[in-house]
């Protein structure tokens, strides 16, 4: 299925309605092709991921309730724009994700504990991307991680690693944002360069509505979809909460960036059920009616009703939710048990090579600490 | 030849020896001369080494710092890159995660500013955020300063930005030698430099030693050794530190000129060590004064000499006002005798 032949200019790709039953239209028949060949085992990996998300979603956000965290960013609600996306990725794919993204993270390898301790205050990064499915580091500046996105695709293209028709060594970095960053110049300037380089990267936006209290209108009069078709870049908007149309979107996208055409681009509608972080009270900016619309349109109660269609059975389903209770259960027994980095972390990376202000600070520190810790035993 | 004919001389060709490495080993060369050769070098040594910038490829650059480069090693390890300068320090940080080794030009000082988020909070952060093994060897070369009669935005210094921003590392040459091997230093470095570039100095020329030449970076070094007083700077202001004490010595007084080099981090000793053989300090820049490199100086040296100073340091520098027009920056560049007033002062305690 090719990007362009595949990517109707006004159409929103959804494949199941909000009960989750497959839903085939002339528009969709591409899609429905692909969604229908899609294994069981995919489509129940897929739901597997977004439970456990949600669970551990869930138990993170409390643990910031009893102040085991400083911060917690919630997911609920966009499960499926972001299982569907990393599911479409290969283990050379790179992934640049933003800070919402428990799933794709999770998927690719990060450990729940170490997303935790991002937000527990122990450390601003909390993974080795080569150890981590090539998960990099997310910013908490909106918007910056697109350029950093397309320049590795600039630089996978550099390196003949596009358009050789070998399925293990094309590949394409992919970059998640959302609607508020749509309107950061570091955003437009990406999609510039990776138009330009015919950079292999895939833009996914989840467009859950709100930046913080700003409503996507705000952003732009026009669907966001239209503007990276302005820079030459193809672009489809897909139902976010439709694991069927978020995953074989992807898979055009990604099919596309690796086969050395270029940028591509994907607007996953969905929306963020919870607060933007512990911080916010979306009950300032947001009516209770829009909120119970889209808790209707529940990604995971629609890919449950979808698999449940094709015969999975309670039992199947109980085991993801005792997987993801489990998980759970872990991160609140081992939150409180994580303790603060030792002092010298703090000058340890801050430079690669040796920096003579940074060794004396450090010094300077030590020795001021080992004489406070003198005089409180004295 | 006509006189329009003459104003339109343009060629694409560039000029004998551009992208190339001298074949004398001693050779004399302008800085911007030696900068290209520095770079070719560079691109010679390691070909994961990429440049990045608006018009520097075809055109070699606005100040022809570049010219040769990409006839000589294509155009994407030279890359004339889109007009905008948060995407080339974004994507540029991108291909350094990918094994790249970006040297990015700004085309001037007052054009860096709409790629100072990527450089501050991106790529002086990261390797923080990352695991040891990661590094960002990127080099963003930033042609800086007065003396050129420019429009707005053309002739600023603003180093005590980035020297002022944990993760980055800020050194400018003053001479072509040093220009040769610094820049190739600051490519090979793993973590980030801002490489500021003299432009008033870019065409004096100077003797570069291709063989020997190399003095490390981060090192401060003392262009003129004397007994009075010390006077300190870095970048262009080191030629007329040397102007005023070529005259100063004709007026009986001995000055040593103490060239920085390394303005993040700053090797101290050897300025510390002058200071407390003159026990009077000068310090000279074109940036504004009021919370500058010449501020850290004064304190510092205040800090740690403070029982062998004749005189309080005293600062020479712009004044705290935007570059002015070009009508009038002689009269907010510190001169020599802008410096020699303050030599004055110093001696008078």
């Amino acid at each position: 299925m090719s990007f362009h032949a595949a990517a109707p200019a006004t159409t929103t790709i959804r494949l199941l309605d909000s009960e989750g039953r497959f839903v085939e239209t002339d528009e969709n028949a591409e899609f429905a092709a692909a969604a229908r060949a899609i294994p069981d085992e995919t489509l129940l990996a897929m739901h597997r991921r977004m439970v456990i998300t949600r669970r551990f979603d869930h138990a993170a956000h409390n643990l910031q309730r009893t102040g085991q965290l400083g911060l917690w960013v919630p997911s609920h609600g966009q499960e499926a724009a972001q299982v569907g996306s990393v599911f479409a990725l290969r283990p050379q794919d790179h992934v640049f994700p933003s800070y919402r993204e428990h799933a794709v993270t999770m998927t690719r390898g990060v450990e729940p504990m170490e997303i935790i301790s991002l937000y527990r205050g122990l450390t601003h990064g909390g993974w080795d991307p080569d150890e981590r499915g090539n998960t990099h580091i997310s910013t908490l500046v909106i918007g910056s991680q697109t350029l950093h996105a397309t320049g590795y695709a600039m630089g996978m293209r550099l390196d003949g690693d596009v358009g050789t028709g070998d399925p293990d060594r094309d590949a394409c970095s992919i970059v998640y944002f959302g609607d508020g960053a749509t309107s950061q110049g570091d955003v437009n300037e990406a999609y510039v360069f990776a138009a330009s380089y015919k950079a292999p990267v895939v833009f996914f936006l989840q467009n859950n509505h709100w930046a913080i209290s700003v409503p996507v209108s705000v952003q732009s009069p026009t669907p966001l979809v239209d503007r990276p078709r302005g820079f030459g870049i193809p672009a489809i908007k897909v139902d976010g909460n439709d694991i069927l149309a978020s995953y074989t979107a992807s898979v055009v996208a990604t099919d596309h960036a690796r086969s050395g055409q270029g940028p591509a681009f994907v607007e996953a509608e969905t929306y963020r059920i919870g607060a933007h972080t512990s911080s916010d009270d979306p009950t300032r900016y947001r009516g209770d009616d829009e909120l119970a619309s889209w808790v209707e349109r529940d990604p995971i109660a629609r890919s449950e009703g979808y698999l449940r269609s094709r015969g999975v059975t309670d039992a199947q389903l109980a085991e993801f939710d005792a997987e993801g209770e489990a998980v759970a259960a872990d991160i609140r027994t081992r939150t409180p048990q994580l303790v603060a980095p030792p002092m010298q972390v703090m000058f340890d990376h801050v430079y690669r090579e040796p920096h003579p202000r940074i060794d004396e600070q450090r010094g300077w520190l030590e020795a001021y600490e080992a004489d406070q810790d003198g005089a409180s035993h004295a | 030849m006509s006189t329009t004919e003459q104003l339109f001389d343009y060629t694409l060709r560039s000029h004998p020896g551009a992208g190339e490495v001298p074949t004398d080993p001693t050779p004399t060369l302008p800085m911007a001369k030696a900068l290209n050769a520095g770079l070719a070098a560079a691109m010679q040594a390691d070909d994961k080494v990429l440049l990045m910038g608006e018009d520097i490829g075809r055109l070699g650059g606005v100040f022809r710092i570049t010219e040769g480069l990409q006839e000589r090693f294509g155009d994407t390890r030279v890359m004339d890159t889109p007009l905008a300068e948060s995407g080339i320090i974004g994507t540029a940080i991108g291909l350094a995660l990918r094994g790249y080794r970006p040297v990015i030009e700004i085309q001037f000082d007052g054009f860096v500013w709409p790629g100072f988020d990527q450089i501050t909070s991106q790529l002086a952060k990261m390797a923080n955020r990352l695991p040891e093994h990661m590094s960002l060897p990127i080099v963003i070369r930033i042609p800086y300063g007065g003396h050129i009669g420019a429009v707005e935005h053309h002739q600023e210094s603003p180093e005590t930005y980035f020297a002022h921003t944990p993760g980055l590392r800020v050194v400018s040459p003053s001479t072509p030698n040093d220009a040769y091997w610094m820049i190739q230093e600051a490519i090979a470095s793993k973590d980030p430099v801002i490489f500021m570039e003299p432009k008033s100095r870019y065409w004096p020329k100077g003797q570069v030693d291709l063989v020997d030449g190399h003095v490390p970076m981060h090192t401060t070094r003392v262009a003129r050794t004397g007994t009075e007083v010390t006077l300190v700077g870095h970048g262009a202001m080191v030629a007329t530190l040397m102007q005023a004490a070529d005259i100063a010595e004709g007026e009986g007084t001995s000055c040593e000129v103490v060239d920085l080099r390394s303005i993040s981090p700053i090797d101290w000793e050897p300025l510390l060590a002058s200071v407390r053989k003159t026990g009077r300090l000068v310090i000279a820049q074109e940036a504004s004064g009021f919370v500058s490199v010449g501020s850290e100086i004064a304190a510092t040296v205040a800090e740690r000499t403070f029982y062998t100073l004749q005189a309080p340091p005293l600062r020479v520098s712009g004044f705290d006002i935007p570059f002015p027009v070009s009508k009038l920056e002689h009269l907010h560049l510190p001169d020599a005798d802008r410096v020699l007033e303050a030599v004055d002062r110093a001696l008078a305690y």
